[in-house]
């Protein structure tokens, strides 16, 4: 198939930036869309041209380096699909296709389609872990976990950390990342002590970088392992909840 | 040729460990953080790591070249984690595990560090449990086992069809909280391209910033390699794009020896090739050959669509050969069967390059829910790339090259030949011998970064203690930049006419053909001529565009191709002097009337330790002699 792409171009952080149209003729609809772009790299490499920069790895959907907007959709149109698992066949001959970087403040372009994701680490660090050294964990069934709720847990915990939400949202707000690492912590027996100081330290280190959730639900729709906006709303339960809790005077509630 | 010494303590191999402990230097908790270490990758074993040096008090810099650490691609591995637990009650022991890995990788592993595996198995499944890693349960709220391949019992802890994804990011998160104590400093994109002797011990790396193309030097008392495994130099992998064998390479041309180059393993459930501009390989994990069945039909000539061929016109060969495991034979004997297949003309799909996994009889027993529940996600995945319904039609499968067991060579502590540098993870030979087991390698993974690392280190740092790291002005730091700007500056200035793929392509398929499921002298003998010749036609004619100083991403491949191509060299090297088969290394000359690998315990029951000795010079052989104590060399057998 032949396609004409609209590539967002730009040489490096804080450089100007601008649209460039590729030519994409002899793509194999059995192709993934980053193959697609291989090959239009090479093309542009034969002919001394610097090819488009993009992050990517796994290429299996599961590692969440890569991730582009697809015409106005981070990751294409596809639901639950990650930009690597897109395939040409969800594409006709002589479309146009537009490629973007995710957009975001808080992620600010590096290169071409590449962004510094980086605050979503910073969101880890403020508290999104259980504070459990190595060595002198007791048995792993001597803590057992009700199967419903290692199931949401690994529900939300089967986030790939790519950053679509981020990109789909209209206030650019980072509640579903944050919201899906507190989900998969605070459901299990083993977050509990550290739920509600967890739950303040890393929303409140998401909005140093991001926007404010106005519940649009973009977030749910781009996400390639659709992870339930549900998580929000978990989140920001616990969030009260721990605002008006002092656990050092309440004990174990 | 010299005789390596593996540093194995004496006395019973039980003991071994436990007495090893006692009898090694400790470092005491305050003088730990008068301690630089250095950790490259941030995958299961990096990250474990560098999370457990960081809570033991040492100051610990990280380096990964994606832009965060959860991204290594441990992150895919999809079945499951090894462990000795037992808690299905049927006849599991640490012996059993440790004996069923020594036998899994054809007798080629070296004893004692099997066995420390297995014993710290079950530590780790507690670890990962108390860090929160969802791990599958059973109603009752306990936790949940699977069987994989080359074993009898259910072993296996999982969390769906992502475990690997669960226990990295439970690692990451570990290294985080480390990050945010700061214990431990975390260096995104940046790329390890040498490492830096003096005296003859490693006391830093350089560094390259990918972003800006930035080179700098990082200095301590230690340096660990945990880079994970080389099978992309086949091209066509089940690696993710970036993973290569520089920073391992890069040791071993600075005498670090690099061991069993040539055990690499073919995994057998993988989506076939389509076309020839197909960037990767996708796995299945082995875990579906616990509910799938493997067939082809026994007419070659069948062009029937595999749901309209009856029962008898179907050929289920791993049962039919190897009655007790079955559809669960262990990997290499699985690929070379579906390759058997193949070269019979029996395979099926458009290009005749699979075998059918059939889930229909799973399906009809359990009901597509429960199929659903054990492996939704991966039925997902081979939908979106072949377009078919696994639930409806056979997924089609295809051997795929997927894990190095080969590595640098390292002694009982893990730390290589050269004083002060480590290996840890795939990165390392030490654990798998000629063939891996299904749910190793996260195993081992951990293994290494949690539980065996953290004690080892201070043996060796114990002996350095107030003596300063070199410091990143001395000479020999200022030779290494000089030497990685160099070499970036020679790639870019070559200006050829073909690309980076270009080569590397041609690479994968030179390796795939000579050194890959099957090895023949003639075979690797043509491809000791042919990649020396590509490797200076690269050298003269590749065209890398872009500059230095911005991110270049065909600079950053273009010098890991280069190494790549010496590698190869020295796996067909490698392939070539052991003349026997064992597990993933299939010399035709050697097999039995049957067409089974057929060892040579009596001149070959060695670790193969290769020596640099400078570029285009062949690399000297040394061996480390394998001693089977406790488990008695046998022909493997899963009939």
């Amino acid at each position: 198939m032949d396609l004409t792409l609209k590539v967002w171009r730009q040489d490096g952080p804080g450089k100007p930036g601008e649209f460039k149209e590729y030519e994409a003729k002899g793509i194999s609809p059995d192709s993934s869309f980053l193959e697609m772009l291989d090959v239009v790299n090479e093309r542009l490499v034969e002919a001394g041209e610097v090819p488009i920069e993009f992050d990517h790895d796994c290429r299996e959907g599961i590692c969440g380096t890569c991730g582009v907007m697809i015409n106005g959709h981070p990751h294409g149109d596809q639901k639950g699909t990650a930009t690597c698992q897109l395939h040409m066949r969800r594409f006709s001959d002589g479309d146009r296709i537009v490629i973007e970087p995710w957009r975001a403040t808080g992620m600010p372009v590096m290169r071409d389609l590449i962004v510094d994701r980086s605050p979503l680490d910073r969101i880890v660090e403020a508290g999104g872990y259980i504070s459990v050294n190595t060595g002198g964990a007791p048995d792993a069934n001597l803590i057992p976990v009700p199967k419903p709720a290692a199931e949401s847990s690994m529900d939300a915990a089967a986030c790939i950390g790519c950053a679509a939400c981020i990109a789909a949202c209209p206030n650019s707000a980072g509640q579903l990342f944050t919201s899906a690492k507190l989900a998969h912590l605070n459901l299990l027996p083993q977050g509990q002590p550290e739920r509600y100081e967890r739950t303040i330290a890393m929303v409140e280190k998401m909005e140093e970088f991001f926007g404010s959730c106005t519940n649009h639900g973009e977030c749910e729709e781009a996400c390639p392992k659709s992870i339930s906006i549900d998580n929000i709303a978990l989140m920001n339960r616990d969030y009260i909840v721990a605002k008006f809790k002092d656990r050092r005077k309440a004990g174990q509630t | 040729m010299t005789t390596l010494d593996a540093k194995v303590p004496a006395g019973p191999i039980e003991d071994k460990w436990t007495n090893h402990r006692f009898d090694i230097k400790l470092v005491n908790p305050a003088n730990k953080r008068k301690y630089e270490i250095i950790i490259i990758g941030t995958g299961l074993a990096g990250a474990s790591a560098a999370a457990t040096l960081g809570e033991l008090g040492y100051n610990v810099k990280v380096f990964t070249y994606h832009d965060s650490p959860r991204r290594a691609h441990s992150i895919a591995a999809q079945g499951g984690i090894n462990a000795a637990k037992n808690y299905p009650n049927d006849g599991d022991s640490i012996y059993r595990l440790f004996y069923d890995t020594v036998k899994g990788g054809d007798y080629r592993s070296r004893e004692a560090n099997v066995y420390r595996l297995a014993e710290v198995s079950n530590e780790i499944i507690d670890q990962c449990t108390a860090q929160g890693v969802p791990f599958a349960r059973e109603y009752s709220g306990l936790l949940d086992n699977r069987s994989f391949g080359g074993a009898q019992v259910s072993r296996t802890f999982y969390a769906r069809g992502q475990t690997g994804q669960q226990l990295l990011l439970g690692a990451y998160q570990a290294l985080a909280r480390q990050v945010s104590l700061g214990n431990v400093k975390l260096f995104n994109r940046s790329e390890m391209l040498e490492v830096v002797l003096h005296e003859g011990r490693a006391v830093g790396v350089v560094v390259r910033d990918l972003i800006n193309g930035e080179i700098s030097s990082h200095s301590a008392h230690a340096v660990v390699l945990a880079t994970g495994g080389y099978s992309n130099v086949f091209f066509l992998s089940t690696m993710a794009m970036a993973c290569n064998t520089t920073a391992i390479w890069r040791a071993h041309r600075k005498g670090a020896f690099f061991a069993n180059p040539c055990f690499t393993q073919i995994h057998p459930t993988c989506i076939p090739v389509h076309d020839e501009f197909q960037s990767k390989l996708t796995l299945m994990s082995e875990s579906l050959r616990n509910d799938g069945r493997i067939w082809v039909p026994v007419d070659p000539d069948d062009t029937r669509a595999a749901n309209d061929i009856p029962e008898s016109d179907r050929d289920y060969y791993l049962e039919r050969i190897y009655p007790s495991f079955g559809n669960l034979a262990p990997r290499d004997v699985s690929s070379r069967a579906a390759m058997r297949m193949i070269d019979e003309n029996r395979g099926v799909g458009p290009l005749k390059n699979g075998v059918y996994l059939d889930f229909a009889d799973a399906i009809n027993r359990l009901g597509k829910d429960v199929i659903e529940a054990r492996y939704g996600n991966l039925f997902e995945m081979y939908e979106r790339i072949t377009d078919e319904d696994p639930y409806e039609v056979p997924m089609r499968i295809y051997p795929a090259p997927h894990y190095s067991m080969g590595g640098l060579w390292v002694d009982y502590n893990l730390m290589t030949n050269v004083p002060g540098l480590y290996a840890i993870g795939e990165a390392n030979f030490s654990d798998h011998g000629a063939n891996r087991l299904g749910a190793s390698a996260l195993m081992q993974g951990l293994a290494d970064g949690y539980f065996v690392l953290p004690y080892t280190i201070a043996d060796y740092l114990a002996d350095w203690l107030n003596i300063s790291p070199v410091p990143t002005d001395h000479e020999v730091f200022q030779e290494a930049e000089r030497e990685v700007d160099g070499r970036m500056k020679r790639l870019l200035s070559i200006n050829g006419t073909r690309t980076v793929d270009s080569f590397h392509r041609e690479l994968g398929k030179i390796m795939i053909e000579y050194c890959g499921l099957a090895r023949s002298k003639p075979g690797l003998e043509k491809a000791l001529s042919q990649i020396p010749a590509l490797r200076d036609e690269f050298w003269k004619n590749v065209r890398v565009t872009g500059t230095e100083d911005n991110y270049n991403s065909e600079l950053q491949k273009a010098n890991r191709v280069a190494d790549f191509f010496e590698l190869a060299e020295l796996m067909c090297r490698d392939a070539l002097e052991r003349e026997e088969s064992c597990g993933g290394h299939f010399r035709v000359e050697h097999q039995t009337e049957e067409g089974e690998a057929q060892r040579d315990d009596l001149n070959q029951a060695h670790v193969s330790a290769w020596e640099w000795k400078g570029y285009n010079v062949p690399q000297a052989h040394h061996r480390e002699p394998l001693e089977f104590e406790n488990v008695a060399l046998a022909q493997r057998s899963y009939k």
